[in-house]
């Protein structure tokens, strides 16, 4: 597991089966009798009783619009959207609440950095720096970039393990990278990136690094301060919160220094057909009605999480894909891809002879939700040699008894698909 | 030879195929059989051309028109065996049909089968994307 420090936890001991039972969607049986067993928490992790409930009540109770209200429910709202925020900063450690700006998403929260803070320090005949098992929306938004400036985009390799190849950073942080973009958490793959080595050799050469944290905040700890990342983004939908809203903290001097993302109503000072004035921060880049029953649901699945004890929750989900991983791999012509020392959540294989998109279709049926294809990833995938992969991802509600129903289900695959 | 059925007696016949099954894995089990008869393009077939985007797996799907017949001829492939079987389905209720029956023709069967409530939710396994391949094919031949 990574080094970072975690934040203040309550409870001191951690309960897989009854975490379980805050969740209403695990409880279900799929194609009328098949009892649900999910493994598709890197896309969308499920949602607490605690969220939903939080959801309704501000639905029924609080909705109205934030920041211009004079009246009693604008006001209320008002307040449970900054203290969300507060959540928010206190789950990763931020200085300062105003450092944690809202977006629809980890992509969203990637483009604005690239638009904003990108054309800042990205020049022509610059480098951005990425690596070979970036998601898609840790690519285009700096290829984007890149063209439109006249930069280049470096890719640092991943070796056949699924780890960074760091001891040939030097190749590839050079004098001319302004910027370095990667992944603390592989999705593909679960690898944990040594990202505080990366931000200490970009930081040696004043080159910003920005962290793509959508697959770490859910499962470690995250501390901003120690990390020393100059951006850090995730989503809520992959930490038991809402779809459609996310995080961008950043350091105050390049959030002061970056021009407004989008324009409109909210991160306005003074308008005027001649000139407008921008607010401060966070409101800056926060125009137009937010998604503040998102961001109120966030709050509250952060506070969910930071009421967890993560020493348990970490040892505990190192336990089941410890245990996965040995099972899965017991499989006759299955193989495993990502074989790195520190992994954490994510476990992706192939068959020999048997297509991903088979595979998938038939766990689907015995109730078994896992991914298959390319998850974002088509030029990692593609320099593996594969079509794509089936990706099993546990949350810290998954169990010993999942891993055993997928190895069930990935036998009775093997079974009814395999050529021999 | 063109057809002398019509593509909703194939459809229906398929229906009644797997309707012979009662579980959910018989019906798969078939319709892997069926990709395995599917009427195969060459190697050098595998164009640009033929390729169908929008699916997970690799396919390709190949029209012929016939002069004499004034019917289309089909053939295609995929790397996986549900999409393989779901192309089989589907060549074999347009095959040796008119254009002008093809690029109207109803793939409706396919939620009668068994298997459809699931496939058709998900949007990578091509199966729209084949119809539409399909019916594309068939408008350039009408015209």
């Amino acid at each position: 597991m990574s080094a970072t420090t975690k934040p203040q936890t309550k409870a001191t001991s951690f309960d897989a089966e009854a975490l379980r039972a805050d969740f209403p969607a695990l409880q279900q049986d799929i194609y009328d009798d098949t009892p649900l067993v999910y493994l598709d928490n890197a896309a969308t992790s499920q949602t607490p009783t605690a969220v939903i409930d939080r959801l309704e009540h501000f639905h029924s109770r609080e909705n109205s619009n934030v920041h211009r209200g004079v009246h009693r429910l604008s006001q209320d709202a008002t307040d449970e959207y900054e203290s969300a925020r507060e959540s928010i900063a206190t789950f990763i450690d931020a200085p300062n609440p105003e450092q944690v700006i809202f977006t629809r998403g980890t992509t969203e929260g990637l483009n604005l950095i690239s638009s904003t803070f990108g054309e800042l320090v990205v020049d022509e005949g610059d480098e951005i720096l990425l690596t070979e098992m970036e998601h898609h929306s840790n690519i285009v938004p700096w290829q984007m970039l890149a063209e439109q400036v006249g930069a280049e985009i470096r890719v640092l390799p991943v070796s056949d393990r699924g780890e960074l190849e760091m001891d040939r950073l030097g190749e590839f942080l050079t004098d001319d990278t302004a910027l370095v973009a990667v992944t603390h958490v592989s999705n593909t793959l679960g690898t944990i990136n040594p990202v505080g080595d990366l931000i200490d050799s970009a930081h040696a050469q004043d080159v910003p690094v920005v962290l793509d944290g959508a697959q770490s905040a859910p499962h470690m700890p995250v501390d901003v301060q120690a990390l020393d990342a100059d951006f850090f983004v995730f989503s809520g939908h992959k930490m038991f919160g809402p779809t459609g809203i996310g995080i961008l903290y950043g350091k105050r001097e390049h959030l002061e220094a970056m021009p407004p993302y989008h324009g409109g109503g909210d991160m306005i000072d003074e308008v005027s057909f001649e000139k407008s004035t921008y607010d401060g921060l966070p409101h800056k880049f926060e125009a137009g009605t937010p998604h503040i029953a998102g961001v109120v649901g966030l709050g509250t699945a952060a506070e969910y999480m930071m009421d967890l004890n993560w020493d348990a929750v970490q040892a505990h989900e190192d336990d089941v894909l410890a245990y996965a991983t040995e099972q899965v791999q017991a499989i006759d012509g299955l193989r495993i891809v990502g074989t790195a020392p520190e992994k954490t959540s994510v476990l992706s294989f192939v068959f020999e002879d048997i297509h991903p998109y088979d595979a998938g279709t038939f766990l689907d049926r015995l109730g078994i939700a896992v991914r298959t294809g390319h998850h974002c990833t088509q030029p990692l995938v593609e320099r593996y040699g594969l079509p794509g992969t089936i990706r099993a991802s546990f949350a810290a509600y998954n169990t010993r008894e999942d891993a055993d129903r997928l190895v069930e289900g990935l036998r009775c695959v093997k079974q009814m698909l395999g050529d021999s | 030879m063109p057809a002398t059925d019509t593509v909703s007696d194939r459809a229906q016949e398929i229906v009644d195929e797997f309707s012979l099954f009662d579980d959910w894995m018989g019906r798969y089990e078939y319709l892997i059989e069926l990709g395995d008869d599917i009427p195969l393009l060459d190697e050098d077939q595998k164009t640009d051309e033929n390729y169908v985007h929008g699916c997970q797996s690799d396919v390709w799907i190949e029209a012929e028109y016939d002069d004499e017949d004034r019917a289309l001829h089909f053939r295609g492939d995929s790397n996986a065996k549900i999409t393989k079987g779901l192309a089989a389905l589907i060549i074999r209720v347009v095959d040796e049909q008119p254009p002008e029956v093809i690029a109207d023709a109803d793939f409706d069967f396919l939620d009668d089968i068994g298997l459809h409530e699931h496939l058709s939710s998900q949007r990578n396994n091509g199966l729209q994307a084949m119809i539409e391949e399909m019916r594309e094919r068939a408008r350039r031949f009408r015209n």
